[in-house]
């Protein structure tokens, strides 16, 4: 098992140090790394100066050396636009992200396994087949556009929700509904299928058989094992909300990470792109190593191999 | 199972399996599936003759028919789902704009499909080594967010449809390349691949003529999911601004255009977004039909003639 884990800590480490190249070369494939650096309406002085301070007139092994060297360090480059070191507002921008993601998956956890659970009781029955409908359309929907109908419906029309911001109760209700639409419906998916191998398995028949009452064998016999699949997909479930994290971001006007990546690349502001790309594949690396450990404390099977 | 219950009231005889379907029988058996593949191939018919057809429509400005509100016949049955506030009509602009929108993402998928397979291919029939460094590239565009690759792509390229096809392909790759090896590890040890190896078959041939024939109705299955995925995915691009750039539109970027005017004109970005949901949904429901047809142990659901949705999915 330590061994697994540590192979996966360098693999992880491995990718990290490609993707820090892959930035680096990628910033210097369009030719002059000013353009992607500056602002486009910065003057010819701005760029002359910029490009002699940060070494762009110097071969490209020695700029690599300096990016390596800083990356390291934890300096990431100051972002022109904002008068800021890039990763203090990535730093800023975090919280606001992790709330919002912790919030959403928790009850997008909480209500698919409830409707998975109950829809893999009676397969083929009205519950199911309405859980699977939903569910395909909660997958098909596209979550910028549920989010502005929401916004022109709920906020415009009746004005029960505020349309954009942060803060208290009312503005949450939205966005985390928006968020949660995808991972729900490819959790229900999941719990459903995983229930249903679970509640044909050997051990639920063998609690039925000592006459244990049907609500625990469903809710602590089966769904306990049906669980596991949750976990499987956890890191899946986290890459995609980052997606739908800029988007329902960007639509309500919520500061966090995905906001300021959007915001940065139109305008320009390659500093920030680059620190927040680079946070939020550091935060992935590291959740996929946790979601490993989980599975190995959660099930037995693994834990003894 | 429940056919074969004799306590039920449906006797044995009533229950009428016919095998060798053909497939579009099997495809009415479904009706939901029916209706996606319908309006799917309404979808082809815009995309292939739209532009030719509509192309003047879409872009002429009418300033006397402005913002009209979707159901307005007076201007003709051009205005029937409303116009802008250029008075252009949505439903020649949606037509014109299901071009961009599907063939972006069909390209999209058939290079995801055509690369990953091929990698597939190679890493699950060569060696171990080749093999374990094509999987571990698999690993990393796998656990990366696709929109933070298509944001550093598109910001260092320039956001033209070529790069956009190219991004949305590479974050889909790993789902082929993952499929094609699995299902080759398993076939390569099969009498069949022993045998053209016995025979003398190099290494290319074995690989084309007998393993890709096996390989591929799976990796077809996958790119119905797939288009409504990378569809989902450009469309968002498109609607943050660093997809398919004005003037050319896509559905994404004609939801984004509308929001400008959402309290005065809700139909400008509310009805592209419809659009892209149903066709998601049309590839959807395809999918879980073809998923169905192309297991042997869900098969009989389309068998019998009853009213098996094509939802019910195991």
């Amino acid at each position: 098992m330590l061994s697994y884990l540590s192979r996966r800590i360098a693999l992880s480490a491995v990718a990290l140090i490609g993707l820090v190249v892959a930035v680096f070369f990628l910033a210097r494939l369009t030719g002059d790394p000013t353009n992607l650096f500056l602002p486009i309406d910065a003057s010819l002085e701005t760029r002359k100066e910029f490009a002699q301070k940060h070494g762009f007139d110097r071969p490209v092994s020695e700029q690599f050396s300096r990016f390596v060297q800083q990356v390291a360090t934890g300096d990431l480059g100051y972002s022109m636009r904002k008068q800021r070191p890039a990763l203090e507002l990535v730093r800023d921008a975090y919280p606001t992200t992790l709330k919002l993601a912790g919030v959403t998956l928790t009850l997008a956890i909480v209500l698919a396994v409830i409707v998975g659970a109950v829809a893999a009781y009676r397969p083929g029955g009205l519950f199911d087949r309405i859980g699977s409908v939903s569910s395909l359309a909660a997958a098909s929907a596209p979550d910028f556009w549920v989010a502005i109908s929401a916004i022109l419906l709920f906020s415009v029309t009746l004005g029960w929700f505020p349309t954009s911001g942060l803060g208290d109760f009312p503005y949450w209700v939205m966005p985390v509904i928006v968020l949660m639409l995808r991972p729900f419906g490819l959790l229900v998916q999941v719990v459903r299928a995983s229930m249903l191998d679970a509640l044909a398995s050997a051990y639920v028949k063998t609690a039925r058989a000592k006459g244990v009452r049907e609500r625990r064998v469903v809710f602590v016999h089966a769904l306990r094992n049906a669980c596991l699949s949750v976990v499987t997909v956890a890191g899946d479930l986290a890459v995609g909300l980052i997606n739908g994290a800029v988007i329902v971001e960007t639509v309500f006007g919520w500061p966090g990470i995905g906001k300021l990546m959007i915001d940065a690349v139109i305008q320009r502001d390659f500093p920030t792109v680059q620190a927040a790309v680079l946070v939020t594949a550091t935060a992935i690396f590291i959740l996929n190593i946790v979601i490993d450990l989980l599975y190995v404390t959660l099930d037995p099977r693994v834990r003894h191999q | 199972m429940s056919a074969a219950n004799a306590s039920s009231s449906v006797s044995a005889e009533s229950v009428n399996i016919r095998r060798g379907l053909s497939w579009w029988q099997l495809l009415w058996r479904d009706k939901f599936a029916f209706v996606g593949a319908m309006w799917l191939v309404c979808l082809a018919a815009c995309v292939i003759v739209g532009p030719e057809l509509l192309g003047k429509e879409a872009g002429a400005i009418n300033l006397r028919a402005r913002n009209l509100a979707p159901g307005s016949l007076e201007q003709g049955w051009l205005m029937a789902l409303g116009s802008d506030a250029l008075g252009r009509s949505m439903l020649a602009r949606l037509i014109v704009a299901s071009r961009n929108t599907l063939l972006i993402a069909l390209s999209s998928v058939l290079v995801a499909m055509l690369v990953g397979g091929a990698l597939g291919l190679v890493a699950g029939y060569v060696g171990r080594n080749v093999g374990n460094v094509i999987m571990r590239l698999s690993d990393i565009v796998q656990s990366f967010p696709s929109l933070l690759l298509a944001v550093i792509v598109l910001y260092v390229l320039e956001p033209a449809v070529e790069n956009l096809i190219i991004v949305l392909a590479i974050t889909r790759i790993p789902s082929y390349l993952r499929v094609a090896r699995a299902e080759v590890l398993e076939i390569r040890e099969r009498v069949f691949v022993d045998a053209a190896r016995a025979l003398g078959g190099s290494r290319f041939h074995i690989l084309w003529r007998h393993i890709t024939p096996v390989v591929l109705p799976t990796l077809l299955t996958i790119m119905t999911v797939d288009f409504a995925i990378v569809m989902l995915a450009e469309s968002g691009l498109s609607f943050l601004g660093i997809g398919i750039q004005p003037p050319e539109i896509t559905w994404g970027l004609m939801v984004a255009q509308g929001r400008n005017y959402l309290s005065q004109a809700w139909w400008l970005a509310f009805l592209p977004g419809l659009a892209i949901m149903l066709a998601t949904l049309a590839a959807n429901l395809l999918s879980s039909w073809i998923r169905i047809v192309m297991d042997p142990v869900q098969r009989w659901r389309l068998e019998v003639g009853s009213h098996s949705g094509g939802i019910q999915r195991d």
